[in-house]
């Protein structure tokens, strides 16, 4: 009988004490929440190397690029403890910062001894300041992305179609370095048939749901002289958002998808514009870097086929390019706010940085893209750090998000569905912006 | 032998539970069991559509809550009237009721007076012509958003080979004019089924010898169908016209999925215009005062058509 009751009794704590180890082990789990790409596999890759050496475990939630937005700004807003780390979007820094969904981690970085001199400039700005330009950091810059542009080699370098386009355009059909030569490229190839099949010029961004048109009339926009505001007295917008200069940007926009898209394409966006190239239906792509691995790999457009170029310069020589991208942050909301650092403490790690990059993520440490292998480490690479060098981004105002659904509705409005002109359009943003600041209490 | 079964019905018959259970009469345990459904519909509807009146009062914002919430009085309320882009979401919606209910009718009314002749597989043509209606509408926006493709899409090939214009240039949610047809067509197909299930009713409804008396009075077919057939079956028709106009002012689904509102805002009903406001926007104060005059708008309609349907059934 005794040894019957030792025996239940040895069980019952070996249970209990495994039971114990296993909570105590998942107690330890951080739940990191991005996006669904490609860039978060690398990232679920990377990771493990965290586990191996911490014995933290991570778990990861990643919402579709559609409801990205939706649902992790839900979270936050609803002080949800899902995400101990969120790599959220760029213009959700001020919000975030503002209402107190992120931990500040300029004391973590003091004490740990990460500078974010050690990072790219235009990420710090982009991705880790509220206010921006001021030394208050919220996230450690984490994806580097930027719009920029792909093209098809193996079609720009065939020599009877180098010869046609000479004979017209007069130059030698390379990749585009200013706008109006993209355009004249876009031209040529438009309905051309290539190897039997009907092509098309450029796929750009004309979603209109989330933010899709306005990523890519901005990514124009810029090099074209468009201004958010007077930089001598901020939320002065009439006569910079509506320039003469941004109107001829937007008519420009219009201009290219009027002539130079495939049909249909009224409600393109990353997906849709990786379809399109992938598929062989266009010459030129409109879209953020991170897709370029993928396309790099791919075996109908990838590899020598492929080439890539940087927003090209506006009509007086300005270039500038979207900023995309995002930075990973502690959730202020997160009960295990101390292994999220110990994550973002080793993150921030020279030799993770660099595999961050081999594995397919787009590393924001100067260490790793100023590796003067770096260049040469990847076809893209180059095209990668100069565009990253031209970056301009989006509002990042607590109220980005009204602000980003009225360029939505006025840039598909007039360059999509035709209605009005571009300086209504402008006109329009410039009242809809005005009235946003004013609720804002801004104005 | 009829007094000894009664009898025994009486004992077989139980004492109202309310007896057995001491100081609780029969209105107090009917309450007792209705009181978890009216808590719970007020909890899930009432308390919402209070909470929704308050905040259309204010400027609060679901994505800023530490933010102070201000009164504005009927500021919301009189910037919903006065943007123009609001009424024009409005003629938009406007405009889909009207020409999906027109067309649902129309077709759905035809189609179950020919399925009520009763032909050699009427049953089994029945149910195929239900199949869309039995759809979710996630499957049936994403399928006809292939059909629609200018560039491999069957319909445009169709619309291609009968009018001879290249399937390239049926682009029928990019364009426009187009975009507005497209979901009329999808809303039409999909839920024409379902007022033809109603009319259908309706028609079986009226007794047979009625037509027997017309029969007798030698009316013609004409004559049974415009004094017989529409006038008995307006009610079921009216009754059908109810269900898809709500159904329909409050369009989302469809048109988020076919075109998401686009190109440009030519798609953007009320629903989307108002999803758009409260969470993407997060005018959570100002997106409660549109809900509201949506609402007020679709229930003062709906009244008025119902006294209306209610002196048809009365004639």
């Amino acid at each position: 009988m005794k040894s019957t009751l030792k025996l239940a009794l040895g069980l019952a704590s070996a249970i209990t004490a495994s039971t114990a180890v296993s909570n105590a082990a998942h107690a330890e789990d951080l739940t990191l929440c991005w996006a669904a790409w490609d860039p978060a596999n690398a990232l679920v890759e990377l990771s493990k190397d965290f586990t191996k050496e911490t014995g933290i475990g991570m778990k990861f939630e990643f919402v579709p690029w559609t409801n990205y937005a939706d649902r992790f700004l839900n979270e936050l807003n609803s002080h949800g403890k899902l995400c101990d780390l969120i790599i959220g979007d760029s213009q959700w820094i001020g919000g975030a910062a503002e209402n107190g969904h992120y931990v500040k981690l300029n004391d973590f970085f003091d004490k740990e001894k990460i500078s974010m001199d050690d990072f790219v400039p235009a990420t710090v700005v982009g991705y880790s300041e509220w206010p921006k330009n001021s030394p208050n950091y919220w996230a450690l810059p984490a994806m580097g992305d930027v719009v920029g542009w792909t093209y098809r080699k193996d079609w720009f370098s065939r020599p009877e179609l180098q010869k046609e386009f000479k004979e017209k355009y007069g130059w030698d059909l390379a990749a585009p370095t200013t706008f109006d030569q993209l355009k004249q490229i876009a031209e040529f190839f438009q309905k051309r048939q290539i190897d039997g099949k009907t092509v098309y010029g450029a796929s750009i961004y004309t979603e209109r749901g989330s933010e899709g048109i306005t990523m890519g009339a901005m990514d124009v926009l810029y090099s074209f002289g468009f201004q958010y505001e007077n930089p001598k007295k901020p939320y002065e917008m009439d006569g910079f958002v509506n320039s003469e200069k941004s109107v001829k940007g937007l008519e420009f926009y219009k201009a290219l998808y009027d002539c130079c898209t495939p049909p249909g394409a009224s409600n393109s966006y990353m997906g849709e514009g990786v379809d399109a190239f992938k598929s062989g239906q266009v010459a030129m792509h409109m879209n953020f870097a991170f897709t370029w691995p993928g396309l790099q790999k791919d075996e109908n457009v990838g590899g020598d086929k492929i080439g890539y170029f940087v927003n090209p310069k506006g009509p007086d020589g300005d270039q500038f390019a979207q900023l995309g991208g995002q930075g990973i942050s502690v959730v202020s909301y997160s009960d295990k706010q101390e292994s999220a650092l110990k994550y973002i403490k080793w993150f921030a790690n020279k030799d993770v940085q660099a595999k961050w990059w081999s594995l397919g993520g787009y590393s924001c440490l100067n260490s790793v893209v100023k590796d003067p292998k770096f260049p040469s480490s990847q076809p893209y690479a180059q095209a990668f750090l100069d565009s990253m060098a031209i970056v301009k981004d989006f509002w990042a105002e607590p109220s980005y998000a009204p602000l980003l659904q009225a360029s939505q509705k006025r840039f598909h409005d007039y360059v999509v569905a035709g209605q009005g002109s571009a300086k209504d359009a402008l006109d329009g943003l410039v009242k809809d912006w005005t009235q946003v600041f004013q609720d804002d209490g801004k104005m | 032998m009829l007094n000894r079964t009664a009898d025994n019905a009486a004992r077989a018959t139980p004492e109202p539970l309310a007896k057995t259970i001491r100081g609780i009469s029969d209105k107090g345990l009917a309450w007792l069991f209705i009181s978890p459904t009216i808590l719970l519909l007020l909890a899930i509807n009432i308390f919402p559509l209070f909470w929704a009146i308050y905040l259309s009062f204010t400027n609060f914002r679901a994505n800023r809550p530490n933010e102070v919430v201000k009164n504005l009085g009927l500021s919301n309320y009189r910037r919903i009237l006065g943007d123009q882009d609001i009424w024009i979401a409005m003629q938009t919606t406007a405009h889909f009721v009207f020409w999906t209910i027109l067309l649902q009718t129309v077709i759905g009314f035809t189609l179950a007076w020919l399925i009520d002749r009763k032909f050699r597989g009427h049953a089994f043509w029945t149910t195929i012509i239900l199949v869309p209606m039995m759809l979710s509408p996630a499957v049936v926006g994403n399928f006809w958003r292939f059909l629609y493709e200018p560039q491999i899409g069957l319909f445009s090939y169709v619309i291609s080979f009968v009018t001879g214009i290249p399937p390239t240039n049926v682009q029928m949610l990019s364009n426009v004019e187009l975009a507005p047809w497209a979901i009329i067509i999808v809303d039409t197909w999909m839920w024409t089924p379902y007022v033809m299930l109603i009319c259908l009713a309706g028609l079986r409804s009226i007794p047979e010898y009625i037509y027997e008396a017309a029969e007798v009075d030698r009316a013609s077919n004409w004559r049974q169908f415009w004094s017989i057939t529409l006038p008995m079956a307006l009610p079921f028709i009216m009754l059908a016209v109810l269900f898809r106009g709500i159904e329909n002012f409050k369009m989302f689904d469809m048109v988020n999925l076919l075109t998401g509102g686009g190109p440009g805002s030519t798609t953007e009903v009320a629903s989307i215009t108002l999803k758009r406001q409260a969470f993407e926007s997060w005018r959570t104060g100002y997106s409660s005062a549109f809900a509201i005059i949506l609402f007020v708008a679709v229930f003062g309609l709906a009244n008025i058509y119902v006294k209306a349907l209610n002196k048809v059934k009365q004639r």
